[in-house]
């Protein structure tokens, strides 16, 4: 075999796999447009469903309340894990590691673990379900994310700019504004979007925190499609994807998704 | 003088640090600390209901049998999602990282990536809508086949698992194209030079190089698949009962929140120990 037979193999394995990847959304996309709601063939073109999405109160507000959560914990996340950024950045210090560290449980544990043990605490200690505790949760799900993102932003940030601004007399909250924040910017619209999407795609954490008749989007979806579904479900599910992908389209203009530019 | 400058550093960095690290003790780590103790409790100690310590929810999982056995289940379904998707991924991030080049690899990674983090409820159900019975994939089948197939996939173990796969296939990816990337070309030629065969250069060259990067993607896999629950739910149907299924009814359907706690926390435990023991490889990884 020659070696330009085997490239080509090898991307004709590579449109496999996305085909692999992106068929079923595509499919989906097909169906919430298809008139029958059995997804029955042939395809028929309808925008029904789509239709009556806009008068689904139910799913409208979730969609709201899902919208207006994301936005409060992406204020939260971005603001303390920026902060956070920073001074692991700048200062070394006793325990720095551990600290570091410590970003990963949050990640690595799965959040079926994460989401019971929030539930269980925050019922202890009288939050209770609800949407505050969903946004607690969302925010610490959110910062080691925001965190990894700025630092690696932060690192290829050069200190002899800050300790050139500072024997300009300038003061350490003045360099902090004009000259470390400017830089790392990029980083804190990725990370901020990414905070966005933990929050706006999130369910485990979510279904164990939200006041059930007070859920988020993607909680009413599962419950929904465990109901038996309504084609509703198809057209939202729908637009759920092309926002979060559109998001991360947007983020990856900001950070590097580790490829090399 | 030294020690009051070192002094005012260490607490402008505490400022800045405490606000987040305060965050994550009260929504992670206090939480995980609230579930240890509720595993050793005979009912919740709110609601004013009679409550005392005790070991029974632990006896449940090692003397019944039932939770041990679905427990060995969604292992095993950790170790089959995780191994399909090493042999799958593995080749599409060695095409990524050594066969196209210049802007098409940034792109094609993107795209490969991106599918990750779009909503991942969103496509298990992208999943239902294809396996169903007389579904698309059914039709797709069937259109091409002359012959009358019934695939029958929907509520079946196959059907979570090639769900699973598409939700986790891109970690892998992602860390094999990273640790691919790191090998030099020129050690590549050089063996190749030296009269290696093509085999040769995978077995002894690629995979032991970028081990470290596959084995930290099929950690990343493992861990998340084992506490699944939404997975079987929808695409398992009736056999969709999993270790991580039982977790979420006592938690949302039978409300045994101490035994839901105790059978969570010993999930723990064994994230915990597989973390531990990839941990060399996942910190080699890393750098």
């Amino acid at each position: 075999m020659s070696n330009r037979f085997l490239a080509h193999l090898g991307r004709a394995y590579l449109g496999l796999i996305l085909f692999f990847l992106y068929a079923p959304i595509l499919v989906m996309a097909a169906m919430s447009l298809n008139a029958s709601e059995f997804y029955q063939l042939p395809f028929k073109f309808s925008g029904e469903w789509y239709d009556r999405l806009w008068n689904n109160r139910e799913i409208l507000a979730a969609a709201g309340r899902s919208i207006w959560i994301a936005v409060v914990v992406t204020v939260i996340a971005t603001t303390l894990g920026t902060a956070a950024s920073i001074a692991l950045f700048r200062h070394d210090f006793p325990g720095k590691r551990i600290l570091q560290a410590l970003l990963f449980p949050p990640i690595a544990i799965p959040w079926l673990i994460t989401g019971t043990a929030m539930l269980i605490f925050f019922f202890g200690i009288g939050i209770g379900r609800g949407t505050p505790a969903v946004i607690i949760g969302h925010v610490a799900l959110a910062l080691p994310y925001v965190i990894v993102v700025v630092s690696a932003r932060l690192a290829s940030f050069d200190r002899v700019l800050e300790e050139a601004a500072r024997s300009l007399g300038a003061s350490a909250w003045q360099v902090t504004r004009a000259v470390t924040v400017p830089w790392i910017l990029p980083g804190i619209i990725a990370g901020g979007l990414f905070a966005f999407a933990v929050s706006f795609d999130q369910f485990v954490v979510s279904y164990f925190l939200s006041e059930p008749g007070d859920t988020t989007l993607p909680v009413l979806i599962y419950t929904s499609i465990r109901k038996g579904f309504t084609p509703e479900i198809n057209a939202i599910s729908t637009i759920i994807i092309a926002v979060s992908m559109g998001l991360m389209l947007l983020a990856a203009r900001f950070t590097k998704f580790g490829g090399d530019r | 003088m030294a020690g009051t400058i070192a002094g005012q550093d260490r607490r402008k960095a505490f400022m800045l640090l405490s606000p987040a690290y305060l965050w994550l003790t009260v929504a992670v780590f206090l939480p995980l600390s609230a579930m240890a103790y509720f595993s050793f409790l005979s009912d919740v100690p709110f609601g004013g209901k009679d409550w005392h310590f005790t070991i029974a929810n632990y006896r449940a999982f090692f003397e019944t049998g039932t939770y041990a056995t679905l427990m060995w289940k969604s292992l095993k379904l950790g170790l089959i999602v995780t191994a399909v998707s090493v042999v799958v991924g593995f080749p599409c991030a060695y095409v990524l990282a050594k066969v196209v080049k210049g802007r098409a690899r940034e792109a094609l990674f993107l795209l490969v990536i991106l599918p990750f983090w779009s909503n991942s409820l969103v496509r298990i159900f992208s999943w239902a809508i294809v396996l169903r019975g007389n579904g698309v994939l059914d039709r797709a089948v069937n259109a091409v086949l002359p012959w009358d197939v019934k695939l029958n996939l929907m509520f079946s173990p196959t059907a979570i698992v090639i769900g699973l796969v598409h939700s986790y296939l891109p970690y892998v990816i992602l860390t094999s194209y990273l640790a691919l990337q790191a090998i030099d070309d020129s050690l590549i030629e050089a063996a190749r030079s030296l009269g290696a065969k093509r085999r040769t250069i995978l077995w002894r060259l690629i995979l032991p190089l970028a081990a470290p990067g596959i084995i930290a993607g099929a950690v990343l896999i493992f861990v998340p698949v084992v506490g699944s629950f939404m997975e079987p739910r929808l695409l398992g149907g009736r056999l969709g009962t999993y270790y991580g299924t039982v977790i979420e009814d006592q938690f949302v359907a039978v409300f045994n929140w101490p035994l839901g706690a105790a059978l969570s926390f010993i999930l723990l435990a064994v994230v915990l120990a597989i973390l531990a023991a990839a941990s060399p490889m996942l910190k080699r990884a890393a750098t």
